[in-house]
Order: C-alpha cells, then structure tokens, then sequence
C-alpha cells in the first residue's frame, strides 16, 4: 500500500509539533491519567450495551450473521463552538440554495434558462421525475432532511464530499453515541459542557409537522420503513418510537379518493405526513417500479393533490447527483447571490473528454466514484489500490465514461481512536442532519465516521467504518 | 394502533407463552418418563403425548417416524425446522418484537433479543440433566417477559393485544394438555385414588404448577374429575380455563371500537359457560368432547380477534 499521502494530514487532537490543541486540552488530560486498561474495558461495556438495544446495522450481501454493529468508537471527536457556527452557516447556505434548486427546476427553470446549467444535465438525469412539474410543495423544501458530508483537510478548511438529498441514514448512531458516552463517563460530560443533540427527534417531528398540507391542523405523521429486513431499519423505529409516531410498512397505507390511510385496529385513520425512508422508485407502483411490493398504489397521485406530504419530497435525486455537486457552488450565487461558505471537491467529470484524459492518465492518484453510487460501494481509491484494481476499474469507466466522476484523494483528517495498538489516528468524515421546514434546524455536531483500518480513507459502514460521538463544546 | 402492530403483539406474546408450555410439557414428560410405567405402550406412548399437545406429531414422524425420548425432545425444543420448536418460537418472538420495536418499552425489547442470543449460546445437543436447566430456563424468561411487560408498558391497547395473545395461547395449550393426558390417563380411571393417580395427575397438576394450588383447595387424594374442575372451572387458577377467558374478555371489552362486536359475544358465552359451568356436567358430556368444543370455540374466536383488528383489508372501501 502507498503510504505517501498518509504522512500529512490535518490531526484533530494534536497540532504539528505534537502538542495538545486547545479544544482537545481537558480530554487530553483525562486521557492522559487513565489508568491501563481502562479504555479497552469501557469499549468492551459499549459493544454490549450496542448488541442488548439491538443497535445493529444490516449489511448487504453477507449472508451470515446479517446483524452486524457498526463499531462504536468511545474516543469522542471534538468542535469549537466558533468552528462550528462557520460549519453551520454553510450548511444551512447550501441546503437552502439546493431546495431553491429544486423549486426551480420542477417549475420554472430559470437556473436552466440563465444557462448556468444545462437542460441536458437536469433533464436527462435519470433521477429528475418529470411527474413532479408543477407539483407546489410546502415552504418550496424537497429536502427536509439532508445529511451533508464533510471532510477536514486543514484547521479551517472543509470540503463538502457528498449531498444526501433522498434517504439520508445515521442520525440514531449519532443519538445512541451520545448516550452511550454518556453513560460510560458521565466524569467527562461534568467536566465538558457539550452541546446537546438529544432533542433531534423533537427538531425533525417540529419539521414534518410544519411539511403538512396547509389547513390541516393536527396533522397525523408517520415514518414509513421499508421493513425489518432493511440496513437502516433500526433507525427507521427508532426515530418513530421517539417521535410518538406510527411506524409503517406500504402495506400499512392504502388510498381512497387521493387521501392516505392506514389500517388501524379502530379502522382507518388519515395520515397527512409521511417521513418515508423508501426510495423514490418503491413508493408507488402504479407510477414508478411496478414490481414494487414496498410501496403503496395511489400514494403520487394523493401526493400530488397535495393531501400528503412526503418527507423527502419526491425527486431530489437529481439534485445530489454526484455529477448536480458540481453545481451548487453556483446555485448558492444563483439564488440566494451569496459566495459559499463551505467548498466543493475539486471534480473530473468523465463524461467531458478533457477530464477523462487526465482522469486516465493520474489513476493512481484519484480517488474514482459511480455518479449514481452510495454507501461506498463501487468507487475506487486510487492510492490505496493495486494495479489489477486500478486495470480492472479502468476498464469499467471506458465502458461507460459518463457513469464516473473523480477527485483529487484528500487527506482525511485523523482522530484518535482506540485500536488494538492503543490509541491511534484514524481517518473521520461528519455528517452533520440539516432539517429544512419553515427554518433551517441543525443540532450541533452530527455523526462522525472513522476509517477503523490504518491509512483507509473509506469511513463506511459498510466497508469497514465505524462510528464516534461528536462534540461542540464552549470555546 | 396499526392492524399490523397489534397483530405482531399479539404473536409476539403467544409465541413467548408457547415457548413456555412446551417447556413444560417436556418438563413433566421427562418427569415421568423416570417413573415406572404401569400403562400399555411405555415409552413410544408416552412419548407421542406431547407430540400430540403440541400438534407437531406429523412433522415429528416424517423426520424421526417412532416416539423416542432424545428426538422427540431434541425436535420439540431446539429444532429449526420444526416451526413450534422452542427455539422456533423464540426466534418468531423476536422477530415480531423487531417488526414493532417501537411500540414495545426497551426493557422488553432487551429481554426478548437477549434471550435469542443466550439461546444460540447454548449447545445444541443436550443430556437429560442439561435439558431440565433448559426448561426451567424457558419459564424463567417467560416470567421475566412478563413481568418486564407489565412493569413497563404503558397500559394501552397494546397491552390488550399483547394480553389476548398470552391467554388465548394459554387456554389453548391447558385444554391440550387435560384432553391428551386424559386420553393417556384413562385406564387407571378405575384405581381413583391410588399411587398411579397421584404420580400421573400429579405430574399433570405440575406441568401446569397446579400442584400446590390442588393441595390447597382440595386438601385430599389427587382425582381425575377434581384435576379437571381446577384446570377448567376455578378461576383462582391461573392457567385454567376459566382464568384464561377472564382475562381475553376483559381485553376485548377494553379493546372495545366499532369493530369486534362477533368477538365479544363468543367471548361473552365461553366466559359465562365457564362461570356457571360444573364439571359433573362436562363429565357427563365427556371430557374429551367438552374439550374439543371449547378449543373450536377458541379457534373460532382468534378468526374472529383477527378479523376485526389484525387483519389489514380495506374496511373503509368495504364497511
């Protein structure tokens, strides 16, 4: 493996000449008088306490032991409250400018006319969904729920990696982190005053309430799974079951005369809200995938009458398209006539045949993404990849160039983090959750991912990632 | 509350009690098998008994054809295959906790899932000695669900729901055990009151903890005819009969709604035949076919429990 582009990267804890930074400086003194042992005890405890609540993740194409949990890691990682207000204000900028975008190019398409984007971008994508033309939605949000990814590659440099826009997940890890650092040292929390992130599930029911069709007062809100045997189900029950609100499988809901309803032991009873963690394609057989069995016949039609709010809105694939990224520096000019705050990752786009070139010819140095790709899964690190690797995914994108984006390798920043050697620096991401209503929400901090496997830049869980709880203390 | 999450409470209860009776049916069977047997048929009888409670005596002779004591216990308790194992009804337990996580508290929920992962700790071959730890470990966490349940859920329609699932689960399960072991029993009908009497209905008494209750009531030599009254007709009983259906109508009248009026009228019946019914009536009727008419009786009325709440079809098109 290549470990050149390890050797510098920004550490979270510990500036160049290795002493504690500032924020770090009460944890690294805990840390430092710990007595032996006792981190790898209370990372023992953790593990059980995660397996007893059943906080597991599903992880696709294993066939044994589906349940699998996400590691945990009890080395919390830390933000200044100065840090992050700049990291706020520049989320809230972009999610605004992308459900702006999306206002736009289901309506009027004034980004498109202004020739800031092409037609052929927005309109042949195949995650733009022509059934949404005219649709009005509440407050003009799509997105109700984005999760945002970041990368730190300097002390005030980030970069924005991805935009979640469809089904974002995570946001019970970053919940079930925290009370589980809670409950393992309590003796830090006394001595720390870390913002809370508690109330999420409170800030998200206040955002799908105010997503409600108007004149509906009491609206009935619903989470809708795609069942128990979904990767992110437990996360699906969980924001339910801490909203106070029904958990519902497709075949809870039917229409009647474009009004959704769920079976319920009294009959049925309307629901004017669905907060849906099932993909756009599921949701309704009769407009989309016809073989869906996870959805519900009718749900577009109730939907665009405006009798039911779906959380997200339907068609906002098109706007976190790794190939849309490029863009929404310019949409945060074009809409809201502000300069970003927080940068994009310089990107190739292969479709164009200057960028294939060079992509081609710096293989090796690039890190290479599927447009339509998440999780992880399918993209190539190029520093990290043997030559075969690279050979074989090569061959991939000259099959399809337009399928494949790619970007510089960015040096994560590290964290320390508790391995089998001790404590050690590994690679962290953040997704902070940003909840779009009649305002912009954010609760302070976000999930934290790490690369659990020295020198990996891939913080997925599915590929090997685990998970931190992330603080923003006082300055 | 959802059709569908009622329906998982329901299950989810009914298979935690399942597990329960089978543990103890096994429990008594192995009981007796240690004492001498002065009945036609020894061991592949006696064996088939709960089997036939179970009503996994099909499955059972496909995989293994005659009654033996490993197999039969092996097959009844830890077997994947054979879906009214223990082990099959805690897996199934589980898995309708996991569908309505959220509507269960976390304490039960912990309960549930940890009881599935001590399960697949254990071996999976078994002597008769580890086996007898294992059912006293299957009530055990029986108990503890339902302790855990009535100490923390908050008490809503899911209770009932999850309340109708354990006793009509457990009424089902008495009314097997008394009509199979009675079917057993009957030979030794003409020597009431000897040495055979109290080990055999006395091992009844107990797969049921009926024991000491007997002793309590009736302070007198174990017989047929009372073991019947106390398993049908006392409600004092915490397993009879007419304790079970006490506690399904009482749910059913909390239930309550537009829907279930059919249920709570059979309810109301069974409840009432229970309440004023005597046992030298049910005696003269035949036990075997007095039995039966109640295990219809409550078949009919989970049709009907599912009809009106679990089920999920289109009411509001089809009032």
């Amino acid at each position: 493996m290549n470990t050149k582009i390890l050797k510098k990267y920004f550490n979270e804890m510990y500036a160049d000449n290795g002493a504690v930074r500032e924020i770090y400086k009460h944890y690294g003194h805990w840390l430092k008088d710990l007595p032996e042992g006792t981190l790898k005890r209370k990372n023992a405890e953790a593990k059980l306490l995660f397996r007893r609540l059943g906080v597991t993740f599903a992880v696709y194409g294993e066939t044994d032991d589906t349940e699998r949990l996400i590691p945990f890691d009890i080395v919390p990682r830390i933000f200044g409250a100065t840090e992050w207000q700049r990291l706020e204000l520049g989320l809230k900028q972009r999610v605004r400018a992308l459900n702006a975008f999306m206002h736009d190019i289901y309506h009027d398409k004034e980004i498109i006319k202004a020739g800031v984007i092409s037609a052929h971008q927005v309109l042949d994508n195949a995650q733009y969904r022509p059934e949404m033309q005219g649709v009005d939605l509440p407050n003009q949000v799509y997105a109700h729920i984005a999760g945002i990814d970041l990368v730190r590659v300097a002390k005030n440099d980030f970069y924005v990696l991805e935009d979640n826009l469809r089904t974002p997940s995570g946001v019970s890890y970053m919940l079930e982190n925290r009370k589980t650092m809670m409950r393992l040292f309590p003796e830090l929390f006394a001595k720390h005053t870390v913002e809370p992130v508690e109330h999420y599930p409170q800030m998200l029911l206040n955002t799908l309430r105010e997503a409600a069709p108007p004149n509906v007062a009491y609206p009935v809100i619903v989470v809708m799974t795609p069942g128990s045997y979904n990767s992110a189900y437990f996360e699906h029950a969980y924001l339910a079951s801490q909203m106070g609100v029904e958990l519902v499988e497709g075949q809870d809901l039917f229409v009647h005369q474009q009004k959704v309803y769920m079976h319920t032991t009294e009959g049925p009873q309307q629901v004017h809200v669905i907060y849906r963690r099932v993909d756009d394609d599921f949701i309704d057989p009769r407009v989309f995938r016809p073989d869906s069995t996870l959805g519900v016949p009718g749900l577009m039609d109730a939907y665009c009458s405006g009798n039911v709010a779906l959380a997200n809105g339907v068609g906002t694939g098109v706007a976190d398209d790794k190939s849309t990224y490029l863009f929404v520096p310019e949409m945060i000019r074009f809409y809201l006539g502000e300069t970003p705050l927080l940068s994009n990752v310089p990107t190739w786009r292969l479709s164009e045949p200057e960028d294939l070139k060079y992509v081609l010819a710096h293989l090796p140095e690039l890190v290479i993404k599927e447009v339509q790709g998440s999780g992880g899964y399918g993209m190539l690190v190029g520093p990290t990849s043997s030559q075969a690797e690279i050979e074989a995914y090569k061959q991939r994108i000259l099959e399809e160039p337009a399928k494949f984006i790619a970007q510089p390798t960015l040096a994560l920043s590290g964290c320390p983090t508790l391995v089998d050697s001790g404590v050690a620096p590994r690679h962290v991401d953040l997704r902070p959750f940003v909840l779009s209503g009649k305002e912009v929400r954010i609760v302070p901090g976000g999930l934290t991912r790490v690369a659990l496997n020295e020198g990996s830049l891939v913080v997925n869980s599915s590929q090997g990632g685990g998970t931190k709880d992330t603080w923003v203390l006082e300055d | 509350m959802l059709s569908r999450t009622a329906e998982n409470l329901f299950w989810m209860a009914r298979h935690i009690e399942r597990a329960e009776n089978t543990a103890r049916v096994l429990d008594v069977a192995h009981r007796t098998s240690l004492m001498p047997l002065d009945i036609e048929g020894t061991q592949a009888y006696l064996w088939y008994a709960p089997l036939n409670i179970t009503g996994c005596a099909d499955g059972y002779e496909v995989k293994y054809g005659l009654a033996k004591a490993d197999t039969v216990t092996h097959y009844m308790a830890l077997d994947p295959d054979n879906p009214a194992s223990i082990y099959s009804c805690l897996r199934l337990a589980r898995e309708n906790a996991r569908t309505v996580r959220g509507a269960i508290t976390s304490e039960m929920w912990e309960v549930i899932n940890d009881t599935w992962l001590e399960l697949n700790r254990l071996p999976r071959q078994m002597d008769t000695e580890k086996f007898q730890a294992f059912f006293d470990w299957v009530k055990n966490r029986s108990h503890l669900f339902r302790g855990v349940t009535l100490g923390t859920i908050i008490k809503d329609i899911g209770l009932n729901f999850i309340k109708l699932g354990t006793f009509l689960e457990r009424a089902d399960n008495t009314a097997r055990i008394l009509d199979v072991k009675y079917h057993i029993l009957l030979p030794s009908l003409t020597d009431v009151g000897g040495a055979a009497d109290y080990y055999q209905w006395g091992s009844l008494l107990k797969s049921v903890s009926a024991f000491e209750a007997y002793q309590k009531i009736y302070r007198d030599v174990i017989s047929p005819q009372r073991v019947s009254e106390l398993l049908i007709f006392r409600d004092d009983m915490p397993r009879s009969l007419h304790a079970c259906m006490n506690e399904v109508e009482a749910a059913l009248i909390d239930i309550s709604g537009h829907s279930g009026h059919e249920a709570r009228r059979i309810v109301g019946i069974q409840h009432a035949a229970l309440h004023f019914g005597r046992i030298e009536d049910a005696f003269r009727e035949g036990l075997h076919e007095y039995l039966t008419g109640f295990l219809e009786n409550t078949a009919l009325l989970s049709k009907e429990i599912r009809d009106a709440y679990l089920s999920r079809h289109d009411r509001l098109l089809n009032p």
